[in-house]
């Protein structure tokens, strides 16, 4: 333990105590200076207790409830919710897609948009700033408004049948939003083009900071390039590169725009994110809270388990 | 056993080109979309579905269509009230946290940051149905207080100005404090100043988060009255017969104020995102 925290009644009852023990505060200016500090950090630390940790607590509780709107009351099995969601064939399909979007989407974005940043890190590319520019605008566009752009040009009679049909690689249009693999497919298409820009962004913040001495010795012991890359580079941008496993891990398991606006869930809710069905289930038609509440600390555990494994991972290949 | 270096300066030109035809794939594919939604707002729907990649002269009448229908004015006025709202008490309340913990820091206060960096790993999700139940229990409900309070305190933006908080000279403050200045004065008179850039990355990534927030807009504006952009276009396609022209439109002027941001700020809004890393 670290040094206890003064208590007023302690040091009015036994002066001559405060005396002989250490003081907390130096001086009086201090102790003056450290209660600043708490009124300081006291306004953000008491809106993340209620925004955020008091309504994760009460969501648990909420999960072993069961009503109609607020009339809730314990649910009888108290896992009644639980034991609901193993039968919930929507859930599972949820789950699943949600899992999809992750295990293909994340590795080819992180990849790409590692190799992007090394080639827009060699100092002697020409008309950077355009490259950079052209790959970081997708980041700034809001996930609304990209899903629906991605909803009209693969409509039916949109954009990108007609591009497939000039240029012969197709005959008749197809149905993308209408199918569920090309329905997902499109969805996977719109996270790549949301995001991987935003990754290059963390990626060549990493990279220029890499020691230039390391990449010197490696070439006078004659590496190529791609040996340099993978035993030199990489192993610099680890931290950076599991920070980006983790966030887009937790983007990608949370997703709700996307397949709230792009496919609406569909083809029979087989874009569906867990989000949605979060929010279907919680706010839509028959409001039922312990429910959403159940499969809301489903999204919870997963994302902390595999956030847990990924640091684990990463701390291994030091 | 090395291969003959130096070649020659056309044979080194011409191995250039597949990194530059890969980035103008990447290029091409990134800016595309966007390109066809500004064209698009320009044209009829026929247009649009007929993939026209020229500007057309249909703007107006998109506007009339889209306004006829939508309230996109007051669309217009919620999304910036709610956007700069947060921006502003973001901005406050987590550059002082964020210099708090540094510059004041102890045992007891590093313990509590620590807990507060946990937030991080919270999914939106998860805190969802209770903070819909608080709001709707203090009579919050389609307030903008609601939309903004989840947003204004954030363990990234704390952490971000905790950073710069470091880089700060501590002579500066203690000889501040010999000079008899109070400490909320330092803050504001030599810290504040000092960290403009800092401050410009957090309002950038705070109104960009804020005026794209769909999910928690959506579930406390119960009233279609306080809708916000997003969720008007979000909204747009419920009809059987959509006019893709003044959809488009919509998602345009939607995107307009983030996309004018990332031009006029590029060095903040990649400082914003990867300033806490570094």
């Amino acid at each position: 333990m670290m040094t206890p925290v003064v208590r007023p009644d302690r040091a009015t009852t036994t002066p001559a105590k405060r005396a002989k023990g250490t003081p907390r505060y130096s001086s009086p200016a201090a102790r003056r200076r450290s209660l600043t500090g708490w009124a300081f950090l006291i306004p953000a630390a008491a809106l993340i207790g209620i925004m955020m940790f008091w309504p994760m607590f009460q969501a648990l509780i909420l999960s072993f409830q069961t009503g109609r709107g607020s009339n809730l009351d314990w649910a009888d099995p108290l896992t009644f919710n639980y034991d609901r969601m193993l039968d919930d064939d929507i859930f599972r399909l949820t789950l699943t897609t949600t899992l999809l979007y992750l295990v293909i989407q994340v590795p080819i974005m992180l990849v790409t948009a590692l190799v992007l940043a090394n080639i827009l890190n060699n100092p002697r590319l020409k008309w950077k700033g355009f490259w950079r520019t052209a790959i970081f605008v997708p980041a700034a566009i809001s996930l609304v408004s990209y899903s629906l752009v991605f909803r009209t040009i693969f409509a039916t009679d949109g954009l990108v049948n007609d591009a497939l049909i000039w240029v012969g690689f197709i005959d008749n249009p197809i149905n993308w939003l209408g199918e569920t693999n090309t329905a997902r497919l499109v969805i996977i298409l719109g996270l790549l083009w949301r995001w991987t820009g935003f990754n290059v962004i963390f990626y060549l913040a990493a990279l220029q900071n890499i020691d230039p001495t390391t990449l010197e010795a490696a070439k006078m012991d004659g590496a190529g390039p791609i040996r340099t890359f993978f035993s030199v580079t990489i192993p610099q941008m680890k931290p950076m590169i599991l920070l980006t496993v983790i966030m887009s891990t937790n983007g990608t398991i949370q997703m709700f725009d996307e397949s709230y606006n792009l496919t609406r869930g569909g083809p029979a809710n087989t874009t569906m994110t867990m989000s949605h069905y979060l929010f279907d289930v919680s706010f839509q038609n028959n409001p039922n809270f312990g429910y959403g509440a159940a499969l809301s600390y489903v999204i919870l555990i997963i994302v902390a388990v595999l956030a847990a494994i990924q640091m684990k991972v990463g701390d291994k290949r030091d | 056993m090395k291969p003959s270096k130096a070649p020659t300066r056309t044979t080194a030109r011409w191995r250039e080109v597949p990194k530059y035809a890969f980035l103008s794939i990447v290029a091409l594919l990134s800016i595309g979309p966007l390109y066809f939604m500004v064209v698009s707002a320009t044209n009829t729907t026929q247009d649009v579905l007929g993939s026209s990649m020229l500007p057309g002269t249909n703007l107006i009448a998109n506007w009339q269509s889209l306004t006829e229908f939508q309230d996109v004015g007051s669309a217009m006025y919620h999304s910036i009230i709610n956007a700069v709202a947060t921006t502003v008490l973001a901005l406050v309340v987590c550059s002082i946290a964020g210099y708090g913990f540094e510059v004041y820091h102890s045992p007891n206060k590093d313990r509590l940051m620590w807990v507060l960096m946990l937030a991080m790993m919270i999914p939106f999700a998860a805190t969802m149905i209770p903070l819909f139940q608080l709001f709707a229990d203090a009579g919050l409900v389609n307030s903008t207080w609601a939309v903004v309070l989840p947003a204004i305190a954030t363990p990234l933006l704390i952490l971000l100005f905790r950073q710069s908080a470091r880089s700060f000279p501590h002579e500066i403050i203690e000889a501040a404090r010999i000079d008899g200045l109070k400490e909320v004065a330092i803050f504001w008179r030599m810290f504040v100043p000092t960290m403009k850039p800092t401050y410009a990355a957090a309002a950038v990534i705070t109104f960009m988060t804020a005026w794209n927030n769909f999910l928690w807009p959506k579930v406390i504006l119960v009233n279609p009255d306080y809708q916000t952009m997003p969720m008007l276009i979000s909204n747009f396609t419920g009809g059987y017969v959509i006019d893709y022209g003044a959809l488009m439109l919509a998602v345009l002027i939607t995107s307009l104020p983030t996309i004018i941001i990332f031009f006029v700020l590029q060095r903040s809004f990649v400082a914003g995102f990867t300033g806490v890393v570094k």
